[in-house]
């Protein structure tokens, strides 16, 4: 092959929805082995693109070449025949299959009428060995890791004969390890042949993987640069179109006197087992606790025990000196604690509802927005008017219903809504989770400065560098219960990730 | 007022070409059946607006539909899916018979609103029960309400054949004349066509509905659990008891619907050997009205058009009802199946794009 | 959105303009309403027929009473079916106020609608089936089928050997309770031995609650059934027949028409007609000879409104027809009373 032909070339892809032009005459080359990261932020066209493709959409104008030859890709089944095969961001897995089924799904192997699922096992085997991805074929969807779901996504495209790989935010739902194993995976990936596109707007992992940038602002390519030439400021500054300060600026902590105090918290999940198992947490004003860990070490049931939402077992959590395990949400919200949730679309906003509905979610019941049981229409929008302008929520109106707002949107409204009630303490769970660099950057600096006025903030965070960053103390969670406490400018990522893997409090590792 | 016709008008076109699109389906049945579907069609608009009795009787038919629609929608919005509707109704029915029949000495102006109240009560608190077990012990509500329409029909039939029976006959003696609420004045103006205060009810119920999801502080938040039960209980409010209310609401709509029923057209009740059938029907004008009140207005009009119409067309045309039935079910299929319609238009607008066409 | 509408406007345009050519065509095409009706050309008369819930093809007293209209001649015959109660009134009120001369209500059901319709139109003729209409323009028939009964009756206490007879009845009201007393008075009067077994299904149109009656009767040890329960009543037959296939003597005696005819003679030992169909082809023919007046008749034996069917030699003996007619004869003349409510 020559090596000036590349895999895959775009010529000017232009895509237009209503209102918007989501690709303006894009242009892009792929080549064989290489590892292509696209970079944008949230909305500027990324995932627009790359489903054009992987032919879920049509491009308006401009054409695609697969080896030097000009192919229309209508569906995804042509651009699996075409050698392309996407790993998404949300998994396509069915849970009760094993990972041979769910690989087969769709074009299941025949031996007669029966399947045939031994030779497809032992192709799945084969493939697992070649590419180091360490997949059970027998093993059962809903008993592996998220990390392990993620490597049979990649199964899936190559066992469909895939040589053209696209990872749409792959490290999104990852922890630090398993992060660090896709990262050789993929190295392993292009070694073999394969040609990746990586869809990401994490500039650290674009530094360590990446042969290739090419960033994506507002539908137009702003730049392509060879990895090795660039640096992270340089991306950011191409990305957001303006600098970005990578360090957190902040003035030291006063931290007063303590605003949560939990203590022997015992906490069953919903199959009724103890997890959390006699934590002991504080938390001042004037701080921002930062609560690191891996995810499924107790953060959900924890949050949810503090707002109400979980059954304590046994233990005690007191708001401003006042018992407040097992109260009603309400009850805890009215005593002074804002929570913005981890699942912003689970717990955060009701997506079906009006910016300005969603604004008032825990207040509609006071004055001025309930007047004798009516909701006075004028003082929500009004509100909402505020917030939106305040916290620049970027929305055509308020009464735009929350499900057409960008996540970066949505995450901004919440915060803003979460802070306009006067907290005294503020839990911010995975508040920075799927933003781009522009809006945790406005995040992050909002929790400061709430901490700044004196209010207490609990921050969990699955983000090492965030709880760094941001934390003026931070609290390692392992199993239930706080194994060690830190403070930031005294820890790094080796420390902090040997104590969230359960190696014991600080002692254990000095740091020199 | 102007939002929730926006919401309702985007998906009108597509409702409208639906009903078009059920109609050509009958049309078709129909000639394979070996009958006029345009001699039937006109016969069904003929019944329908031929003359003022039978212009009257579409409005008795399209009534209670109406208030069953609402009731299923209501409970819909909140996110629950009261299949009770039935049950609630035959509650409601009974609950007005017995007031009509055995609350006396009471004036008109007292005693029908009673006996409306006890009717409406009766069918909320039948569904409350629905709502409470899904609250308390998360028991599927389309489970229990399925139960509960099969326990309402023999309740009702029991409590007619050993309180209300009228000698000899296998129904309930009269109401009251105190408790009819029958309008006599335009039930003679229009040839004695069973016209009542009911329909008005319907109306009111249905602008009520409109007001109190949302406008009130207790439509938001039914509506917030509806939507998204998580968010709400996050946000503080208490999930069980709204849907219990919600449930006691919906059962209220569907029980009104039986009371006038009884107060307004049989004016006694008969024991009966199935369930009428009307809470089922409301189930199918709640999905084409999209759950949106007047939506539902519009869906009932439909609906009991083509019901009251369907005599019409057996007797000019002499399709029988069962062919009948089979336009009404293609209708709602459309509507309930959009995709299709959509899938059906997209030609149009394609081609439009080319100019092509028009 | 708005392109859209006006395509729906256009679709619409084009449904009202077909519409309007259907109605220019209407005189060629009015016939066909009218095909499945008597053939004479030079009908004045115009009877209308209004079915109960059950339906025109109930295998029973609707489709009997359809079936009297059909064999009418010298009249326009034209029927509505009911699909719920509120359908009564608004059915027949089609036929009065569309000017037909006879208006049927057939079932006890219709009893209500037909009172009140015949008062708001006092220059209408209506006629009913099964009930009791207090209206001087109303013709009520009904039929003492308890004396029917009464002759099957003897017939099943005769011919038992488990000394064990079943009755199902579709909902315990008085028409049917008529039914299982003069059966009763029957069968007590030639085997006071015999022992009835009763059951009510409480519906006239679930043929599964039927098959059960019938199955928990044939397990009892009875081995003779009468049935009076419309639709319900084909589970009776099938329960049978399917024991009959597998070897067991069973019997079903049949109701309203001669159901032999559609269930076979290895079940049905006989049936107890009610003819339905005469009553309303008389009354009809009233009304074309000008000769209709209001008012109720009760029809009997005597009157040949009820009786045995004409197939019944085939399973039942000599002897026992030779019994059943002795009987008819007593009742006829009056010497033995058939009681209309069961004695307990």
């Amino acid at each position: 092959m020559n090596e000036a032909t590349p895999v895959v070339e775009l010529k000017g892809i232009t895509k237009r929805f209503p209102g918007v032009v989501a690709n303006d005459s894009i242009s892009l080359k792929l080549y064989k082995g290489e590892i292509h990261a696209l970079l944008g932020e949230n909305g500027a066209g990324k995932s627009t693109l790359m489903n054009i493709v992987f032919g879920l959409y049509q491009p308006d104008e401009g054409s695609i070449e697969i080896n030097g030859t000009p192919v229309t890709i209508d569906n995804p089944n042509k651009a699996i025949d075409l050698g392309i095969g996407m790993v998404h961001q949300h998994f396509k897995l069915v849970d009760p299959f094993t990972v041979t089924e769910n690989i087969i799904l769709g074009m299941e192997p025949k031996k007669g009428l029966n399947l045939d699922h031994k030779t497809a096992a032992a192709r799945i085997s084969e493939l697992s060995e070649q590419y180091g991805l360490r997949v059970d074929p027998y093993a059962k969807i809903h008993d592996i890791s998220v990390g392990m779901q993620q490597r049979v996504e990649i199964l899936k495209t190559l066992y469909r004969g895939a040589d053209i790989l696209i990872f749409d935010e792959p490290t999104a739902v990852l922890t630090p390890q398993e992060i660090t194993e896709l990262m050789e995976i993929m190295r392993r990936l292009v070694a073999e042949g394969k040609s990746i596109i990586l869809i990401t707007h994490k500039l650290k992992e674009i530094m360590h993987i990446s042969d290739t940038v090419t960033i994506i602002r507002r539908g137009k390519v702003i730049d392509t640069v060879k990895t090795s030439e660039a640096s992270p400021s340089i991306l950011a500054e191409k990305m957001v179109g303006r600098n970005v300060s990578f360090t957190v600026d902040k003035r030291p902590a006063t931290p007063g006197k303590p605003v949560l105090e939990i203590r022997d918290l015992f906490v069953k999940n919903k199959e009724g087992a103890l997890v959390l198992n006699g934590l002991n947490l504080d938390v001042k004003a004037g701080e921002i606790l930062g609560l690191a860990g891996v995810d499924g070490n107790g953060q959900s049931e924890l949050i949810e025990a503090l707002t109400g939402l979980r059954k304590v077992d046994r233990g005690s959590i007191r708001l401003n000196g006042k018992e407040v395990a097992n109260l009603s949400p309400r009850q805890i919200i009215e005593g002074g604690l804002s929570h913005i949730p981890e699942d912003r679309h689970k717990h955060g906003l009701v997506l079906d509802f009006s910016m300005s509905e969603n604004m008032v979610l825990e207040t509609y019941y006071k004055a001025p927005y309930n007047k004798n049981g009516f909701l006075n229409y004028d003082a929500i929008k009004k509100q909402a008017e505020k917030l939106i302008e305040n916290f620049d929520v970027r929305t055509p109106s308020v009464e735009t219903k929350a499900r057409s707002l960008s996540g970066g949107n949505q995450q901004k409204a919440i915060i803003a809504r979460e802070i306009d009630k006067n907290p005294d303490i503020l839990i911010a769970a995975q508040p920075t989770r799927g933003l781009d660099v522009g809006a945790i950057e406005f995040v992050q600096s909002q929790l400061i400065a709430q901490r700044d006025q004196g209010k207490a903030v609990l921050l969990i965070s699955f983000e090492l560098d965030e709880i760094i960053n941001v934390s003026d103390r931070i609290a390692v969670l392992y199993e239930g219960q706080i194994v060690g406490e830190v403070l930031p400018e005294q820890t790094n990522d080796q420390e902090l990730g040997l104590m969230m893997a359960g190696s014991t409090a600080p002692g254990g590792v000095k740091h020199e | 007022m102007n939002k929730i016709f926006k919401i309702f008008s985007g998906s009108a076109t597509v409702s409208i070409i639906a009903i078009i699109l059920g109609l050509i389906v009958g049309a078709i049945v129909m000639l394979v059946g070996g009958y006029n579907p345009l001699l039937a069609y006109q016969s069904l608009f003929t019944q329908v607006f031929g003359n003022t009795y039978d212009f009257g009787e579409t409005l008795r038919e399209i009534t209670p539909l109406v208030l069953t629609g609402l009731a299923f929608a209501f409970a819909a919005r909140t996110g629950l899916f009261n299949i009770g509707g039935e049950g609630q109704f035959i509650v409601g029915m009974t609950a007005a018979t017995v007031v009509g029949i055995k609350v006396t000495g009471l004036p008109a102006i007292i005693h029908a609103p009673l006996a409306i109240i006890a009717g409406g009560l009766c069918g909320g608190l039948w569904a409350a029960i629905v709502g409470y077990l899904k609250a308390k012990r998360g028991v599927n509500e389309v489970i229990t309400s399925i139960m509960l329409n099969w326990i309402a029909l023999y309740l009702a039939n029991y409590i007619v054949r050993h309180f209300l029976l009228m000698q000899g006959k296998q129904r309930s003696e009269d109401i009251l004349p105190t408790a009819s609420i029958t309008i006599q004045s335009l039930s003679d103006l229009m040839n004695s066509a069973r016209i009542h205060w009911g329909m008005l009810l319907a109306v009111l119920v249905a602008v009520f509905f409109y007001y109190f999801m949302w406008k009130t502080k207790q439509g938001y938040e039914l509506r917030a659990v509806g939507s998204n039960p998580n968010a709400a209980q996050y946000a503080g409010m208490n999930v069980g008891r709204n849907i219990v209310k919600a449930m006691f609401i919906s059962g209220v709509f569907a029980g009104l619907a039986g009371a006038v029923q009884i107060l307004g057209v049989f004016h006694n009740q008969t024991v009966m050997s199935g369930s009428p059938g009307t809470g089922f029907d409301g189930i199918a004008v709640g999905l084409i009205g999209m759950n949106n009140p007047f939506g539902i207005l519009l869906g009932a009009i439909l609906f009991g058009t083509l019901t009251y119409g369907s005599a019409g067309m057996s007797f000019g045309a002499g399709v029988p009802p069962e062919l009948i039935r089979i336009v009404i079910g293609s209708i709602i299929f459309f509507i309930a199946a959009q995709g299709i319609v959509r899938w059906f238009i997209k030609p149009f607008y394609s081609k439009r794009k080319k100019e092509k066409v028009l | 959105m708005k392109k859209s509408f006006k395509l729906t406007i256009v679709m619409l345009l084009a449904l009202t303009v077909v519409l309007a050519g259907c109605g220019s065509k209407k005189d060629n095409t009015g016939s066909s309403a009218s095909a499945d009706t008597a053939s004479s050309d030079a009908a004045k008369v115009k009877v209308g027929m209004v079915t109960d819930v059950g339906g025109v093809n109930d295998k029973s007293f609707n489709q009997s009473a359809w079936e009297g209209l059909q064999a009418l001649s010298g009249a326009k015959a034209e029927y509505l079916q009911s699909t719920k109660p509120d359908d009564y009134e608004t059915n027949l009120n089609k036929f009065v106020k569309g000017g037909y001369d006879l208006t049927w209500g057939i079932g006890m059901d219709l009893g209500d609608a037909i009172g009140k319709i015949a008062g708001q139109n006092p220059n209408a003729k209506l006629a009913i089936i099964d009930a009791t209409v207090d209206q001087p323009n109303v013709k009520s028939v009904t039929f003492s089928e308890n004396e029917g009964s009464f002759l099957v009756g003897v017939v099943a206490g005769m011919m038992t050997k488990s000394n064990k007879i079943g009755f199902v009845g579709g909902a315990q009201i008085p028409v049917i309770e008529r039914f299982e007393a003069g059966f009763k008075a029957g069968i007590a009067a030639v085997n006071p031995n015999a022992e009835l077994l009763v059951n009510y299904t409480g519906a006239f149109d679930k043929p599964d609650l039927g098959k059960t009656a019938a199955s928990t009767f044939y397990n009892d040890g009875a081995d003779i059934v009468f049935q009076a329960a419309g639709a319900t009543g084909t589970g009776v037959f099938n329960e049978a027949t399917a024991r009959v296939r597998s070897g067991q003597k069973v019997w079903v005696i049949g109701v309203d028409k001669d159901q032999s005819l559609e269930f076979g003679d290895e079940v049905t030992l006989t049936s107890m007609i009610k003819r339905v169909d005469e009553a309303v082809k008389r009354v009809s023919q009233e009304v074309i000879d000008g000769s209709f007046k209001g008012g109720s008749e009760v029809l009997g034996l005597k009157e040949n409104g009820v009786g045995i069917a004409e197939t019944s030699s085939k399973n039942v003996p000599a002897d026992v027809l030779a019994k059943v007619d002795e009987y008819k004869q007593k009742i006829i003349s009056g010497e033995v009373t058939v009681p209309t409510t069961p004695t307990k």
